[in-house]
C-alpha cells in the first residue's frame, strides 16, 4: 500500500520536474500580484505593514487556485485517471499521494517565498514565522478542498471559472485563520489560536477530502 | 458462454408499493401537480395574514421606528436560505445513498428558491441597514455568512447547469452539497470569530429588541409562508424537470398529449 | 466467472442497448461486434465497473461489482482506447507506473524492460513517449499484458489498432495462451485475427434500442 503510494507520489514529482516551467509560472503569479498591491493601494509604509498579512494570503491562495486544474487534467487525457480508479489499491490512497505530490510542487514554494516577499511590505521580521507557519498549515487545506472542486469539474466546459466559483467560498474560513494569524501576533495576542484551529482544520480536511475528491473522481469518468 | 436477450423478463420486476412508489418520476409527476396548487393556496393566504399582521396591526418598534417591519420579510427569508441548503443536502445524501433519481431532481429543483430567498435576505437586509447603520452594508457576521450561502447555491446551480451528462450533474452536485453542507456551520463560525475581531455592530437585524407577542406571530406566519411557497414553487420545478429528463419515455408522450388536449378544449 | 444480467446502458439521454445478459467462463473469449456507435466501449466499462448500468448487473464469481470491486479489480485488466502513456515519461517509467498504480507492487523494472524487449521496443527504452509513433505507443500499452497473466480477466478494448501484421499475429497468440491458461478474454476489434481458436461473437447491434 505504502509502495503504490510513493510510486504515484514519485511519479508526480518527476512530471512536475520535467515541466518546471509551470511551476516557475504559479510562483510568477504570486510575485506579481503581490507586488500590485502598493501601486493600487499607496505605498505609505504603515498602510501597507497593515495590508501584508491579508494581501500575501489572498495571493498564495489565487496562485494555488489557478494551479488547480493541472491537478487530473493530464491523467484524464491520456487515459491514466481510468486506470487508477481500476487500481486494487483503495482510490483515498492515489487521491492523497497527488494533492501531496500538487502541495509538495505548488504550495511549498508559495510558502518559501511569502517571507521574502512579505520584507517588500516591511511586516515586522518577528511576524515572519506565524505567516510560514500560517502557510504551511493554511495551503495544504486550499490543496484538499481544492482537488475536490478540480474533481467535480473535470472536462466540464468552462470548468476554470466554475471552479473558482466552487472553491473560493470554502476557501474563506482558511483565509480568515491564516490571514487572522499574523494580524493576531501583530496585536500582541497571540496567534496560537488560529494556527490550532488552521491545524485542526488541516486534521479534517486530511480526513474527508481525499474522500470526497475520489468520489467526485469516480462520478467524472462515468 | 451463454448471450441472451430477457427483454421480457422486464415487466416481472414488481414495481415497489406503498408511499414508496411515488420514489419513481412516472408516479410522482401527476401527484406533484395535485398537491402543489395546494401548497401555492396555502402560501398566498399564510403571506396575506402575515404581512397584514406585520405591517398594519404590529406596534412601531420604539427604537427602530417603522423600519424595523423590514424583519417580517428579512427573518423568514433568511431562515429558509439555511433550511433549504440543508434539505438540498439531505436529498443529496439519500439520492448518492439509495441511487433513487427523484431525489437529486428534488435538490436541483430547491436550489434557485433557496438562492432566490438568500439573496431577498441580504436585499431586505441592505434597506434595513441604511438607516439603522447609515450604510447599505457592513461586514456584519450575519449578511456576511448569508452572502457566502449565496455563493454556495450560485456554485451548486452552475455546476449542475454546466455538467451535460444528467446522471453525472446529479451525482457531481450532490457531492458539492453535502461537502458545502459540512463547511457551512466552519464558514458561520469563522465570520463571526473574524467579525468579532474586527468590528462589532452593535444592533444585530434578527434581534429586534422587546418583541412583542403579536411581532412573533406575524413572523411566524410568514416563515410558514415561505415553507409553503418553498414547496409548491419545487414541486412545479420537479414536474418540469422529469419532463425534460424523460421526455423520451413513452409515459411523458402520452402525458404531453394529454396536456395538450386539455388545454385545446379549454380554448 | 464474469456475468452479465438484463444490462441496460444509458449515454446522456440515449438508451444504447438493453436486454443483455452473458456469461463468461474461465478458457473464453468473446469479441464484442457491431457498428461505430453501437456501444461496445459502453459495454467494455461497464464490465469493468468503471460505469453504472441503467438497468441491471454485472457480477464476478457471483457477487454484484458494487460489493466486490477490490477482489475485482486484482482479477481484471483494462486496456482502454488511450494507452494511458505520460508523454514526459519513458516508456519504461509508464509502464513501471502502471504496474505500480494498478496494485501490481512487486513487478519490478527488470520485468517491465523484458516486457518491452518482448514487445520490439528494446530500442525506444529511453525516449520520452511523445517522439513514439501511434503504433509503438499502442505497444507499450499492449507490454502490460506480458506483466498481468496472473489477472484472469483480460478486456481490451481495439488492441489491435494500428499494430502491423506481425504484431497482430503475436498478440493473438498471446490472448489465445491467456485463454488456454484458463484465463478470460473480452475485446472489440474491427479487424480479423489468426486467434488458435476462433472468439465468440456477441453482435451488439441485435441489442439496440
Amino acid at each position: 500500500m505504502l509502495s503504490t503510494f510513493l510510486a504515484i507520489l514519485r511519479r508526480d514529482l518527476l512530471l512536475s520536474w520535467r515541466g518546471r516551467a509551470d511551476l516557475l509560472v504559479t510562483l510568477a503569479f504570486f510575485v506579481v500580484v503581490v507586488c500590485l498591491f502598493p501601486f493600487g493601494v499607496g505605498a505609505e509604509p504603515n498602510q501597507l505593514r497593515a495590508i501584508a498579512p491579508g494581501v500575501l494570503w489572498v495571493a498564495a491562495l489565487l496562485a494555488s487556485l489557478l494551479a488547480l486544474h493541472r491537478l487530473f487534467a493530464q491523467d484524464h487525457a491520456d487515459g491514466t485517471l481510468e486506470q487508477l480508479l481500476l487500481s486494487s489499491e483503495p482510490a483515498v490512497l492515489w487521491v492523497l499521494a497527488k494533492i501531496a505530490a500538487f502541495w509538495l510542487t505548488t504550495g511549498l514554494p508559495l510558502v518559501i517565498a511569502a517571507p521574502a516577499l512579505a520584507l517588500l511590505f516591511d511586516l515586522e521580521q518577528s511576524a515572519l514565522p506565524v505567516l510560514t507557519l500560517s502557510l504551511a498549515l493554511g495551503t495544504p487545506i486550499l490543496a484538499l478542498l481544492g482537488a475536490v472542486g478540480a474533481a467535480l469539474t473535470l472536462g466540464v466546459r468552462g470548468g476554470g471559472m466554475l471552479l473558482a466559483l466552487l472553491v473560493l467560498p470554502l476557501y474563506v474560513p482558511v483565509l480568515i485563520f491564516g490571514a487572522g494569524a499574523v494580524d493576531a501576533h501583530l496585536g500582541g495576542t497571540g496567534a496560537k489560536a488560529q494556527l490550532l484551529l488552521l491545524g485542526g482544520g488541516l486534521a479534517g480536511a486530511l480526513a474527508l477530502a481525499p474522500w470526497a475528491c475520489a468520489s467526485a473522481l469516480r462520478i467524472a469518468m462515468e | 458462454m451463454t448471450i441472451s436477450t430477457t427483454t421480457p423478463g422486464r415487466a416481472a420486476v414488481r414495481p415497489p408499493q406503498g408511499w414508496l412508489r411515488f420514489a419513481a418520476p412516472q408516479q410522482f409527476y401527476p401527484l406533484a401537480g395535485q398537491l402543489a396548487p395546494w401548497f401555492a393556496a396555502l402560501a398566498a393566504l399564510l403571506a396575506a395574514a402575515g404581512l397584514y399582521i406585520g405591517f398594519f396591526v404590529a406596534p412601531t418598534d420604539f427604537q427602530q421606528g417603522e423600519v424595523y417591519r423590514v424583519i417580517f420579510i428579512h427573518v423568514p427569508a433568511a431562515w429558509m436560505s439555511m433550511f433549504i441548503y440543508l434539505i438540498m443536502a439531505f436529498w443529496s445524501a439519500v439520492g448518492l445513498v439509495m441511487n433513487t433519481r427523484l431525489s437529486f431532481i428534488v435538490s436541483q429543483a430547491l436550489a434557485p428558491t433557496g438562492a432566490m430567498f438568500c439573496f431577498v435576505a441580504l436585499w431586505t437586509g441592505a434597506l434595513w441597514g441604511k438607516p439603522t447603520w447609515g450604510a447599505y452594508w457592513v461586514w456584519d457576521a450575519r449578511l456576511t455568512s448569508q452572502l457566502l450561502l449565496l455563493f454556495l447555491y450560485f456554485g451548486f446551480i452552475a455546476l449542475t447547469r454546466a455538467i451535460e451528462d444528467p446522471r453525472r450533474a446529479d451525482r457531481a452536485g450532490a457531492v458539492l452539497a453535502l461537502v458545502g453542507a459540512v463547511n457551512v456551520p466552519i464558514i458561520y463560525f469563522s465570520v463571526q470569530w473574524w467579525n468579532t475581531l474586527h468590528q462589532g455592530a452593535s444592533v444585530s437585524i434578527a434581534k429586534a429588541p422587546s418583541m412583542a407577542t403579536i411581532m412573533l406571530v406575524g413572523m411566524l406566519l410568514m416563515a410558514l409562508a415561505a415553507w409553503m411557497y418553498s414547496i409548491a414553487v419545487a414541486l412545479w420545478r420537479v414536474r418540469a424537470l422529469i419532463l425534460e429528463r424523460e421526455r423520451h419515455t413513452e409515459w411523458v408522450g402520452a402525458v404531453l398529449e394529454a396536456e395538450a388536449k386539455a388545454a385545446g378544449g379549454v380554448r | 466467472m464474469l456475468q452479465a444480467t438484463d444490462l441496460a446502458c444509458l449515454k446522456g439521454d440515449r438508451l444504447l442497448f438493453r436486454g443483455l445478459a452473458l456469461t463468461l467462463g474461465p478458457g473464453e473469449m468473446l469479441r464484442v461486434a457491431g457498428p461505430n456507435g453501437v456501444g461496445k466501449t459502453s459495454l467494455l466499462r461497464l464490465l469493468t465497473g468503471l460505469t453504472q448500468p441503467e438497468a441491471g448487473e454485472v457480477s464476478w464469481h457471483g457477487t454484484a461489482l458494487r460489493r466486490s470491486r477490490e477482489d475485482f479489480h486484482r482479477a481484471l485488466l483494462y486496456l482502454g482506447h488511450s494507452a494511458a502513456l505520460n508523454d514526459l515519461l519513458t516508456p519504461l517509467e509508464n509502464l513501471h507506473f502502471a504496474c505500480a498504480a494498478a496494485g501490481d507492487a512487486d513487478v519490478d523494472e527488470e520485468a517491465c524492460m523484458q516486457a518491452l524487449v518482448r514487445i520490439g521496443l528494446a530500442r525506444q527504452l529511453d525516449l520520452p513517449a511523445r517522439v513514439l509513433s501511434q503504433g509503438q505507443r499502442r505497444r507499450v500499452g499492449l507490454a502490460r499484458l506480458f506483466l498481468s497473466f496472473h489477472r484472469p480477466l483480460w478486456i481490451l478494448d481495439e488492441p489491435f489498432t494500428a499494430l502491423d501484421v506481425d504484431a497482430v499475429a503475436d498478440l493473438a497468440a498471446t490472448l489465445s495462451d491467456h485463454c488456454a491458461a484458463g484465463g478470460t478474454v473480452v475485446l472489440t476489434t474491427h479487424q480479423e485475427a489468426p486467434f488458435a481458436r476462433a472468439p465468440q461473437v456477441l453482435n451488439l447491434g441485435a441489442y439496440a434500442c
